[in-house]
């Protein structure tokens, strides 16, 4: 995996239902797809789109420049549902580095952080002020772990240990995996 | 020795390097099941990286998300729903060619949903770690098994290691005490559970079930419940295995046999939690007081007696949600009429629950204008079922008798609603445009989806097994 960014610098897009699930993300019927490029045209399909495929008016995911605007605020439990991992590719294709929530549903998570997008949890006064500003100038500092918000106020989070250090010094989890093989067949044997 | 629970006893099992501040812990897997939708992606890591599966004995491979149910046409094919969804099925039959994994193929008479067939092989067995990359993983725990769902980065990890990283989750243990009332499921607790606890209640934790009722439940019904931790949020649902787990496992293909089997069941009967184990949270409900239950939202925890009303709406997301639903509150849920009725998927496509479906529907016809499908979990279950003759009382009801698959649980391969559609379906999942764009989903049980099909409005099924000619 390559080294990612310590900082991230962006407008917020904000979402502020709750329980946005993975369907929602990416309905099942994109889910026919055997690779993992190209998924950010169907990010959010049907909140996108109209029943005749052509771009709505009201999109909120739409009409501003996507290299601007990279930072996902969403409502609570944002992630629930299917464990398909399409979702985060499809966001990460869309243009977003990272996602804040008061609240990210497990596997979401746990999937976010092996593609490079990062799930961020913050507790729920940051959560209703970020739901509050959409636009606002937001900046995330992994290595830190601190989110310093454009009108000068800050809120710490903490991002899984392991994951934050394959996105920080560039870990393989499946390189870091095979090198345990030792202790994988040790394991084996002794139940065999 | 300090007292453990179920949860931390697998847990242990199966630690092969420990967790640490900073890295998850190295578990071993028993078990790796796979399907279409969310493998393609990992085999092509094991290519790239010129990978090969470690433990292709320790792999099983079905096919079910984009797999038709309806029978092969005149030209003698099966009709996907898109060259995709044929390609992907074909990628998978691929797959398991070159990584000499066993696949269930669409002629395989043992073929069907991946949570399905995972039990009726006798795969799924107690005391073993259980992925796949799928999130209702869980419903393999009724065995008293660790099962959870992965995503398709991790399936590659297993494919490639046999392990996960992955960190110890909290515990709950959720307790239901009490004697089901008739025409009440499992369903109906795990929608009344998800109701209390919300659809993010379980985050984070592992959640054992236990307590008179769950006792009492068939293995059918235990897969019911665990299968739908994950709508709490919870990756990990579980149970102690006992008498009802072993007697349902004995004799299935891949247990042991003779003094193994003897052997196997005196270790599984050690799986359960010890008294005086602790927990991060515990819960009590009275299962005595559950009703028929229907969501009337968007999100599982949505969830009411099927013989009420929706209650208010106060949150922009409930407001959204009741908009979308079209259910009226303050108004009775029977005066939602029903387009449309599924009966199936892997919450609820087993052999009993087609039988409760049957005994509602049998003799009764399905309201003019109402769709029902009746969809079996696997080629065993449709079997059995037609040596009951229950798919005559689907068709002579006017329901369709399909092949299995997942089919509209997610609607990928063509099984779909039509928007603007209510949709009664016994799966687990009631998000907007699950089940075809613009459809509403309506969760429930097999009985209250059979009694909601024939009435052709949201049904409360006691009225029908109350009734003469019911039961
Ligand atoms: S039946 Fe539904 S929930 Fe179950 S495995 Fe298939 S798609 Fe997933």
């Amino acid at each position: 995996m390559a080294k990612a960014k310590t900082t991230y610098t962006s407008r917020t897009v904000v979402l502020p239902q709750d329980n946005i699930d993975t369907d929602q993300i990416i309905p099942a019927r994109f889910l026919t797809t055997t690779t993992k490029e190209g998924l950010g045209k169907v990010a959010f399909y049907d909140w996108r789109y109209d029943s005749d495929g052509n771009l709505r008016d009201d999109s909120p995911l739409d009409g501003f420049v996507k290299s601007e605007f990279s930072i996902l605020v969403a409502g609570a439990n944002f992630g629930c549902g299917s464990s398909r991992e399409h979702a985060p590719w499809a966001l990460s294709d869309f243009g977003f580095s990272a996602v804040i929530s008061s609240d990210i549903a497990d596997i979401f998570k746990s999937n976010a952080l092996k593609n490079g997008l990062l799930p961020i949890v913050v507790d729920k006064k940051a959560h209703r002020e970020l739901l509050k500003s959409p636009g606002c100038d937001v900046s995330i500092d992994l290595e830190d772990q601190i989110i310093k918000f454009g009108d000068g106020w800050t809120c710490i989070f903490e991002v899984e240990p392991f994951g934050r250090r394959c996105l920080l010094d560039g870990v393989d989890p499946l390189g870091y995996l095979l090198d345990r093989m030792p202790q994988i067949q040790k394991f084996e044997e002794a139940r065999s | 020795m300090q007292p453990q629970s179920l949860f931390e006893k697998l847990w242990h099992d199966h630690v092969v390097v420990d967790e640490t501040a900073e890295s998850p812990a190295v578990l071993f897997i028993d078990l790796h099941l796979v399907h279409e939708v969310t493998s393609p992606q990992a085999f092509s890591v094991l290519k790239e990286r010129k990978l090969s599966v470690r433990r292709p004995d320790l792999t099983l491979a079905t096919l079910d998300h984009s797999t038709p149910t309806l029978p092969k046409g005149s030209d003698g094919k099966y009709q996907f729903a898109s060259p995709e969804a044929e390609k992907q099925v074909r990628k998978l039959t691929q797959n398991c060619r070159d990584f000499n994994i066993r696949l269930l193929d669409q002629e395989d008479p043992r073929r069907g949903i991946v949570h399905v067939v995972g039990p009726e092989l006798g795969a799924t067995q107690p005391g073993k770690t259980i992925v796949c990359g799928d999130s209702h993983t869980s419903t393999h725990g009724a065995f008293g098994a660790l099962a959870f769902g992965i995503g398709t980065t991790e399936v590659g990890h297993v494919l490639a290691t046999q392990c996960v990283l992955q960190r110890k989750p909290k515990s709950m243990r959720i307790h239901f005490d009490g004697v089901l009332g008739k025409g009440v499921s499992a369903k109906d607790m795990a929608l009344a559970m998800i109701a209390k606890i919300g659809a993010d209640g379980g985050q984070g934790f592992a959640i054992e079930f236990s307590g008179s009722a769950v006792r009492a439940l068939s293995m059918e019904g235990r897969m019911t419940l665990c299968n739908m931790s994950i709508e709490a949020g919870a990756r990990f649902g579980m149970i102690a295995p006992d008498k009802t787990t072993f007697s349902w496992l004995e004799g299935r293909d891949l247990v042991p046999r003779g003094s193994a089997w003897k052997k196997a069941v005196s270790k599984w009967s050690t799986l359960n939690s010890d008294d005086g184990a602790t927990f991060d949270k515990e819960l009590r409900i009275d299962a005595s007081v559950i009703t028929p239950m229907i969501t009337y939202g968007v999100s599982p925890d949505a969830a009411a007696p099927a013989d009420g009303e929706a209650p208010t709406a106060e949150t922009e997301t409930e407001r959204a949600a009741s908009a979308y639903m079209g259910i009226n509150q303050g108004e009775h849920f029977s005066s939602n009429s029903v387009d449309r009725v599924f009966i199936g998927s892997c919450t609820n496509s087993r052999l009993s629950d087609l039988r409760e479906a049957a005994k509602i529907m049998r003799g009764r016809k399905v309201k003019e204008g109402v769709v029902a499908l009746v969809v079996p979990g696997s080629e065993a279950v449709r079997r059995s079922a037609e040596a009951e003759n229950l798919h005559i009382a689907f068709e002579e009801a006017g329901a369709e008798w399909r092949l299995p698959g997942c089919s509209m649980c997610i609607a990928m391969n063509g099984d779909k609603g039509e928007p603007g559609e209510l949709v009664v379906s016994t799966s687990n999942r009631n998000f907007v445009g699950r089940q075809g764009k613009g459809v509403r989903t309506v969760l429930a049980s097999p009985a209250t989806a059979a009694a909601s099909a024939i009435a052709g409005k949201i049904t409360d099924p006691r009225e029908y097994l109350t009734e003469a000619g019911g039961q």
